[in-house]
């Protein structure tokens, strides 16, 4: 069981201010989309989530403890985090890259582990099969795509064997396909092993149709959260990203699917289609 | 610098995006083949290196204006015969090898931890401020105190070295997160410039000083006997052991400070600790030889040849053959100038050059 | 400015909190006030350099009145009765002191920019990369093992640093001096500094050496060129450094507008139509010969082409290369005045080479900055 909450969180960089008096819950044992605008401090309270920025004032809590207050390795067992764009050293090997994963499961001394047999070995392999990248592993994760090294990346996050897994826009340049890989691959993840699993997402159709539940962030503060129906409506696109849009259901999931609106189309489809192409050509 | 590798750029992704099609038919069995190669064999390459490593020591014993065959060698080492000239001459050689084991080993295993800590494949020892501290200390000693030997220098040379590493440490914790490598790497080059100009001030006014000074500038090997070494030998042990034992701390730390945090490491913590075992190898190494350019940061460069990017192999690997290039380089350095030598730290820059030179053309390493 | 980049990366957010409440405020106005802001301040670093030429000529150990400057100097022009002894002291030392200082400033200053600028790396100096040191070796070699003196000291280290930049060139050329692209992909400007240190290393322990096989006057002598020092002003030597800078302004002029579009990542310059190739071997060939002629003539004077770029960014809140060329001449103007006429009262009259004190005060001035970067960020 683990579960992580922000109470009156507040979350600044030097002087500036991002996030005040939060209060927030990830609930345990689903998968959690944070979504808002560029510049809404989403990424920011997931930093703080993750322990990489030191509260203020407020605390974030797992199990009703301070994460702060409790040793880095301990909590690294079961809270693990994913940034946005990890550094993976020159010349590294998949495996390598993924069994460094194990780090907060290894003692000071135990430097090496040996045989097949030892858990390392087992959930590096484990962790290796989840995503898929079994055959790469003995490959430079230089020479891999987009696709495939990030999810090396998850695979090394799955290695850590955590109960909550946080992940910072861990579709970021990837094609359409390859997202919907990752956040597949990331449901699974939570169906099979209950991992309670965070992520900060841009594409609202994406985090609408993969989360259970959603937090709606603006200016630093959370504005709505519940599960995907209740929180993405046409009001709360118009409030976070002042976009006007229809909420259609999803055709496949049953989701809400965000249409936007713009100013070059109106609802009405007749008015349109005459004197838009000419305006077109126009400019 | 740091950050060029963080962002594989988009266009590098884009790149990487298209490879997988061309990389299936060439050259990706080949990488594979090679990283296969690496793998596991490490062991094997190690004891090369201790072949290597043994070979240079037995070159440092032999060879000399004196040269003496490697069987009288043995045998002084075995059977020691005073009255023997041969086996006069080893022994006399026996420090200067020690000493370049120690020095050696120092400055390999420094310049690998100091390129983890400052994830920075240009860090070396020097830019720590090592080198300045502890030359203006020796030339501080050699002005105010008119200290003059070699054992008088060790003193000086060390805390000069410790001062100038934690200066440039602090100085680069200043702020908001803390000694990022870009930091450490300005703050070491900003405090060196600093510390040679006082230094120069020193000398430019003092001739007797300078005369004294350029000898021990040049870093060297010989000359120095057990009262030199022994001093050296408790910093020497409790670095190498801090810096031995902190080959996942590197690897941890070789995937960015967030992510090292994700995993539990306690980065500023680690950092510091791993910097304080480098500042002890490489305060005594400078004690010891005097500046001795380049060995700190070749060797590592070097070794992950044959490792790759595992710290926990490339930290024994730099043990062992960095005292191997300077065994190697002080031999050169006997019988390339006879009758005169040229000094240790003089030979192992002429010899490590051109190797830099060639992995940077080959782009290891051009980042981290 | 791999700091800005590591911070955008480490921070997404907050930069781009930063630009959206750009777009929201009076960005105009805000923009325009920056600009006279930067301008007002280069004028005063302009300012500051006349301050100091000036006072260096009239004052210090033997100050000259104003009207005795003016008669001194149109005498000399017109050839008429001279003040004994002060004309000699004004037209002789002082006046070619303060002039090649200024111009050796403004050189190294332009040399550092333009390097730290093109290679996006602050560390990218000449004195780090090597070239300094092959003017060094270059030096030391001529004055130890063949006694040179004199311009031929100035020959060899113009011969050296060249050498040297050549050297590096070529092994970092791999891959063309192109970067990988992108904003930060710059991986044979990586190579080139790295490069540049390894030989700049291997060439630091030749002059050690060198320094230890002399005789000891000689090496003092040599210690004395290694620290740059404005000793061998001479008319002469001026005349031929200005020769070389009238024919170097200018293409650093012209060089300085794709440079600008060079920051933003060589695709996104290639892509505004800047022929990158051959902008980047015009900026390392000027930048290179901006160190090497100001090298010959007064010896490597550390730090200024280290230190002239970052200060002038903080001194006009933007990179400007005639900031950095007015804040070079800054630093070596203010350092002689000490070195000249304040150093000797402290240190029984030795005279220190301008280098030893641009070093010594220039380093705390850089822990400085780097100390206070993180909250303004410039």
């Amino acid at each position: 069981m683990a579960r992580l909450s922000a109470r009156d969180l507040t979350l600044q960089y030097e002087q500036r201010r991002v996030i005040e008096g939060l209060r927030t819950e990830i609930p345990e044992g689903k998968v959690t989309m944070i979504v808002g605008a560029n510049g809404c401090g989403k990424s920011t309270l997931l930093r703080g989530l993750s322990r990489l920025l030191r509260p203020a004032a407020g605390a974030v809590t797992l199990d009703g403890k301070d994460i702060h207050s409790r040793p880095a390795k301990e909590l690294a067992r079961t809270l693990g985090l994913l940034p946005q764009q990890p550094t993976a050293p020159d010349g590294i090997t998949v495996r390598d890259l993924v069994g460094r994963g194990r780090y907060p499961h290894q003692g000071f001394f135990r430097n090496w582990s040996h045989g097949d047999s030892s858990p390392h070995d087992l959930a590096v392999r484990n962790a290796l099969d989840a995503t898929a990248t079994t055959e790469l592993a003995d490959r430079n994760v230089d020479e891999l795509s987009g696709g495939q090294r990030q999810r090396v990346w998850i695979a090394m996050a799955l290695a850590q064997e955590t109960e909550v897994l946080l992940l910072d826009e861990p579709t970021t340049y990837l094609d359409l396909a390859h997202q919907v890989e990752v956040l597949d691959l990331v449901t699974d993840l939570n169906r099979r092993r209950g991992t309670t699993v965070a992520i900060v997402l841009h594409d609202l159709n994406l985090a609408a149709r993969y989360a259970d539940h959603v937090i709606a962030m603006k200016d630093g503060a959370v504005v709505a959260e519940g599960t995907g129906i209740d929180v993405i409506t046409e009001e709360l696109v118009r409030t976070v990203f002042g976009l006007e849009s229809r909420v259609v259901p999803d055709p496949v999931s049953g989701t809400p699917l965000i249409v936007p609106i713009g100013r070059h189309h109106y609802p009405a489809p007749q008015a349109t289609e005459t004197t838009k192409p000419a305006l077109e050509i126009a400019s | 610098m740091t950050a060029s590798t963080t962002a594989a750029s988009s266009g590098e992704r884009e790149r990487t995006l298209e490879a997988p099609k061309s990389a299936k038919t060439g050259p990706q069995l080949y990488v594979r083949a090679e990283v296969r190669a690496r793998k596991g064999k490490q062991p094997a390459w190690l004891l090369a290196a201790v072949v290597v490593l043994a070979l240079a020591c037995g070159a440092s014993l032999a060879v000399g204006a004196r040269a003496i065959p490697l069987g009288t060698v043995l045998d002084a080492l075995v059977h020691f015969n005073a009255a023997d000239g041969n086996h006069a001459v080893v022994h006399a050689r026996i420090p200067r090898t020690v000493l370049g084991l120690l020095a050696g080993g120092a400055l390999g295993l420094a310049g690998a931890a100091m390129q983890g800590v400052a994830r920075n494949p240009l860090a070396d020892p020097g830019i720590m401020g090592v080198n300045a501290g502890a030359a203006l200390a020796v030339v501080g000693g050699i002005y105010l105190f008119g200290i003059t030997g070699l054992s008088g220098y060790i003193w000086f040379a060390f805390v000069g070295a410790a001062a100038a590493a934690a200066i440039v440490y602090l100085l680069a914790s200043l702020g908001r997160d803390g000694a990022t490598p870009v930091k450490l790497a300005l703050a070491g080059a900003a405090l060196s410039a600093g510390l040679y100009s006082l230094m120069n001030v020193v000398l430019v006014s003092s001739q007797d000083t300078l005369d004294r000074f350029r000898f021990w500038q040049v870093g060297s090997v010989a000359g120095r006997d057990w009262s030199v070494i022994l001093p050296a030998l408790p910093f020497l042990a409790v670095g190498a052991l801090i810096v031995l034992l902190s080959g996942r701390i590197l690897n941890g730390l070789a995937l960015g400070d967030d992510l090292a945090r994700g995993l539990g490491q306690r980065v500023g913590l680690s950092r510091g600790i791993v910097a304080l075992g480098v500042v002890l190898l490489c305060g005594s190494a400078t004690a010891l030889a005097g500046p001795i350019a380049f060995l700190g940061l070749v060797i590592p460069h070097a070794v992950r040849f044959f490792t790759g990017p595992d710290y926990r192999w490339i930290l024994p690997f730099s043990l062992v053959l960095a005292p191997a290039l300077l065994l190697a380089s002080d031999v050169v350095g006997r019988v390339v100038l006879l009758p005169g030598e040229v000094p240790a730290g003089i030979m192992t820059a002429i010899l490590g050059a051109p190797v830099f030179v060639w992995l940077v053309r080959r782009g290891k390493g051009a980042s981290l | 400015m791999s700091r800005t980049v590591e911070r955008a990366i480490v921070e997404p957010e907050r930069t781009v909190g930063a630009l959206k409440t750009a777009e929201k405020g009076p960005q105009l106005y805000v923009r325009a006030e920056r600009a006279a802001k930067g301008l007002n301040r280069t004028w005063l670093l302009a300012a500051a350099v006349v301050v100091l030429f000036v006072a260096s000529i009239l004052l210090g150990s033997y100050t000259v009145t104003v009207p005795d400057f003016v008669t001194i100097v149109t005498a000399h022009l017109t050839g008429g009765e001279k003040i004994p002894g002060a004309s000699f002291i004004v037209m002789e030392t002082k006046l070619p002191r303060a002039t090649m200082g200024l111009m050796i400033g403004v050189a190294f200053g332009l040399s550092g920019a333009l390097f730290q600028t093109m290679l996006r790396n602050p560390l990218a100096s000449p004195d780090v990369i090597g070239i300094s040191n092959g003017a060094s070796a270059s030096a030391v070699l001529a004055i130890v093992v063949f006694g040179a003196s004199g311009a031929a000291v100035s020959v060899a280290a113009l011969f050296g640093a060249l050498t040297v930049a050549l050297l590096i060139y070529l092994i970092s050329r791999g891959g063309s001096l192109r970067g990988a692209g992108g904003r930060n992909g710059n991986a044979a400007g990586n190579r080139l500094v790295l490069a540049g240190i390894g030989i700049a290393a291997a060439l630091g322990a030749l002059v050690s050496f060198l320094m230890t096989r002399a005789d000891i006057r000689t090496a003092a002598e040599a210690l004395i060129w290694l620290n740059g020092s404005l000793n061998p002003a001479t008319w002469e030597r001026i005349g031929v450094l200005l020769l070389a800078l009238a024919v170097l302004l200018p293409f650093t002029a012209a060089l300085a507008k794709p440079l600008r579009l060079l920051e933003l990542g060589d695709d996104t310059a290639a892509g505004l139509g800047v022929r990158v190739g051959a902008v980047r071997l015009g900026l390392v060939l000027t930048a290179v010969a901006l160190a090497a002629v100001a090298t010959a003539a007064a010896g490597p004077v550390s730090f200024v082409a280290f230190l002239a770029g970052p200060i002038a960014r903080r001194v006009t809140g933007k990179p400007s290369l005639p900031a950095s060329a007015l804040t070079g001449a800054v630093i070596v103007l203010a350092a002689d005045y000490f070195a000249y006429n304040l150093a000797p009262l402290l240190l029984d009259a030795t005279v220190l080479p301008v280098g030893v004190v641009t070093g010594a005060l220039g380093a705390p001035f850089l822990l400085w900055l780097l100390a206070t970067s993180n909250r303004k960020d410039a």
